[in-house]
């Protein structure tokens, strides 16, 4: 079993080793079984750990050397595996095979293609260590490497320099989340002594130390700011619509179905000692609240069919945040998972019409893809009822846990939570329309271009959209489920890690809410479809005025405007008064100082040696007479 | 023999010095190198002199062997040093150190 553990990041390293350093000497074939192959034996080991603990699962801690041994400070590299990364490996390998599998004939045409799945395999082995490691330090190593990886990909086409300010901008984003986690890491080192879960999740380990709850509150809100940077929570959330500019494959894999969740594995992770502190709690549900409600509405006014997509990922990542900020850490859990199937197939969906239109985004010059591309159009079709929570589909599940859970605990949020899904719904199926129906808008090449993708991209859509569809069913709603006779696997067996979910609605209120969501999601696609099928309305184009508040919308708030303006630019301020008074005045000063002293003195010393031996002669004989003179007076 | 030993030994120290300061003067101002090079020579006797005075003075033989010594290795100096004079002077035309100064910063 250990062996097992250890194996699973070991296979994508191993594949990212062989392709970066073969490199040109491997064939664009050759990389892609190689990279493929990595994931694939990873994820038939994480199934294999999987089914043989699934009748009672057994924690398994696994050391694989003594890392850091300073005073009484000790971490080892080792790994833990319990349900919870049991999940998310299944997800992350799973996933990243699939999506592995799509890049093949997405990327098949790039001079790039060997360090594209070279970085998609290191990305994977980074995202393994995050959700494997053991204690804090080895997750911060998953974390940096994955925020190292995300940077590498989103520039991967490094020859437009938008997308290197792209990268730039999410690099740096998370680095502002990172020293919120660096700081959390001291200080439960300084209060607790040691980094390590197990320990310290340990019932009773705490209670052994003196600590206010002051203290846990500053722990807990310093690795929230570190979830924020890497889950793009208001206010860091910016960095995750440009991080678009990478490849769609990209976009998929790390912007919607893994790495973006990390926040959320991290607190639900260490889902102790934020409930011991109401005051975050409340933070994280409002902070969460807030996005998904700014995701949401930004999502109804964008024409950039990704920029939909990112949009609405800041906003499903806000709903599991407003879970876990209630408590509901399965719940958040729950929607991670569900959510990863239907945005990763609603990504590579559109991976699939960008590849199809020939490079285009812009979703009002697409229009009528249904009957060129049948497949894609139908999976695309799952993945938006989904996401838009209709029963069956996984969505609908994860989110009317969240739902049921917010109307448990606070109206208000359950009825933002509410609006969110009900967006969420709208400019799903404003995009699906647009996109997949009406008449084709654009050029007349394009239209002739059009194509069905090949195999090695459908396949990968279409085992996404089972799992979209039936996902749902591992978490059956508590009440129903009784009724039904149906248990909620999910719930139970998180349960170890997570603790038991707090609160159940009974039956007649949950069939209710779940009615009405349903019913308003029903209405909502409706009104959708009026607009954009029936009249066939297009969405304004780039210069036209636009009312006050759809302008300030569809300009993201002018949030970006907003950190540029102060944010950016004092900064650049300080920069720039760095550089030209303390870089250039003193450091350079002092630098060059030492330089001319020197310089000055050899050209005055330089002169001593004229050449002339007369002189030397002179010279020598007074030294000769002085030294004799010093010996014999 | 007689008429050598019969000078006190403080004549040769007087004479010793006079020309060994000659030597050094001569090599501190006079620019032509092959008189600065005969001072040279001059400083290198003036100490032998003294040397074989000495010798004479302490009834001890063997400085005077030093001495041929010296004036052999001193004959084979002076063949060296003459010959990098020609050649100096085959380059430049001309043995004023005023003028070969060049070996400097």
């Amino acid at each position: 079993m250990e062996q097992l553990v250890k194996l699973i990041p070991l296979f994508p390293l191993i594949s990212f080793a062989l392709i970066g350093l073969l490199n040109r000497r491997l064939t664009k074939t050759h990389a892609a079984i190689f990279a493929c192959t990595g994931v694939l034996l990873s994820f038939i080991d994480s199934v294999l750990i999987f089914v043989s603990q699934s009748s009672h699962f057994h924690p398994v801690e696994v050391s694989i050397f003594d890392w850091i041994s300073a005073g009484n400070f000790k971490a080892s590299f080792s790994f833990l595996l319990d349900p919870l990364s049991s999940i998310f490996l299944l997800v992350i390998t799973g996933v990243g095979f699939l999506i592995h599998v799509f890049s093949i004939g997405y990327m098949k045409d790039d001079d790039g293609f060997r360090r594209f799945f070279a970085y998609l395999n290191l990305f994977i082995f980074f995202m393994l260590v995050l959700v494997l490691g053991n204690n804090f330090l080895v997750m911060f190593i998953g974390w940096e490497g994955v925020g190292f990886c995300s940077f590498m990909l989103i520039g991967f086409w490094f020859k437009d320099q938008k997308n290197n300010d792209a990268a730039k901008k999410a690099f740096v984003m998370n680095r502002v989340g990172d020293l919120g986690f660096l700081i959390a890491m001291c200080l439960i080192f300084f209060t607790f002594g040691t980094l390590n879960y197990t320990q310290l999740f340990q019932p009773g380990f705490m209670s052994q130390f003196s600590f206010d709850a002051t203290t846990i509150t500053i722990i807990t809100v310093c690795l929230f700011i570190g979830a924020m940077g890497k889950s793009a929570q208001i206010p860091l959330y910016t960095w995750l619509p440009d991080a678009m500019a990478g490849p769609t494959p990209v976009s998929a894999l790390i912007h919607a179905a893994t790495m973006v969740t990390a926040g959320i594995y991290m607190v639900a992770r260490t889902n102790v000692l934020f409930s011991m502190s109401p005051d975050t709690m409340q933070l994280v549900a409002i902070i969460g609240t807030a996005t998904a409600l700014l995701g949401a509405s930004i999502g109804l006014f964008q024409n950039d069919i990704k920029k939909v997509l990112a949009y609405s990922t800041v906003s499903q990542l806000g709903l599991m945040f407003l879970a876990l900020g209630l408590g509901a850490y399965t719940a958040a859990v729950f929607h991670v998972v569900t959510h990863a199937f239907f945005k990763a197939l609603l990504f590579l969906g559109s991976g699939s019409v960008i590849h199809s239109m020939g490079g285009e985004q812009d979703i009002r010059k697409m229009g009528g893809l249904k009957k060129h591309m049948p497949v894609t159009y139908t999976t695309f079709l799952i993945g938006t009822i989904a996401i838009s929570g209709i029963p069956p589909l996984a969505g609908f599940f994860s989110k009317d846990q969240i739902l049921s859970e917010a109307l448990s605990h606070n109206p208000t949020l359950f009825v933002l939570g509410m609006l969110v899904s009900l967006m969420t719904a709208f400019y799903m199926f404003r995009l699906f329309f647009l996109t997949f129906h009406g008449k084709f808008r654009g050029t007349h090449e394009q239209e002739h271009h059009l194509h069905e993708s090949p195999f090695t991209m459908t396949m990968p859509l279409v085992v996404l959209s089972v799992f979209a569809a039936f996902a749902g069913f591992i978490g059956f709603p508590h009440a129903l489920g009784e009724k039904l006779g149906i248990h909620n696997w999910f719930d139970h067996y998180l349960e170890p890690v997570l603790g038991k979910t707090a609160s159940h609605l009974s039956l007649s209120t949950e069939l209710t809410m779940m009615g009405v969501t349903t019913a308003l999601v029903v209405i909502v696609i409706l009104i959708a479809r009026h607009f954009y099928v029936t009249k066939a309305t297009l969405p304004m184009a780039e210069n036209v005025e636009r009312p006050a508040v759809q302008k300030v919308i569809y300009n993201k708030y002018f949030i970006d405007e907003f950190y540029y303006n102060f944010i950016t630019r004092p900064l650049d301020a300080l920069s720039a008064f760095l550089q030209n008074f303390f870089d250039n005045k003193i450091v350079n000063g002092l630098v060059n100082g030492f330089g001319q002293v020197v310089v000055k003195g050899g050209a005055f010393v330089r002169q001593l040696q004229s050449g002339n031996i007369n002189a030397y002669a002179i010279t020598f004989v007074i030294a000769v007479i002085l030294i004799f003179s010093i010996f014999i007076f | 023999m007689q008429l050598i030993s019969g000078i006190p030994l403080i004549y040769y120290i007087y004479l010793s010095a006079a020309m060994f300061s000659i030597g050094a003067l001569g090599v501190m101002i006079r620019r032509n190198a092959i008189i600065m090079f005969m001072c040279i020579e001059l400083m290198l006797n003036a100490v032998n002199l003294l040397m074989v005075a000495f010798s004479s003075y302490m009834g001890d033989n063997s400085a005077q062997v030093f001495v041929f010594f010296i004036m052999a290795v001193a004959a084979a100096e002076v063949a060296v040093g003459l010959a990098i004079l020609i050649m100096i002077y085959r380059n430049a035309n001309t043995s004023d150190t005023e003028v070969l100064n060049q070996l400097k910063f």
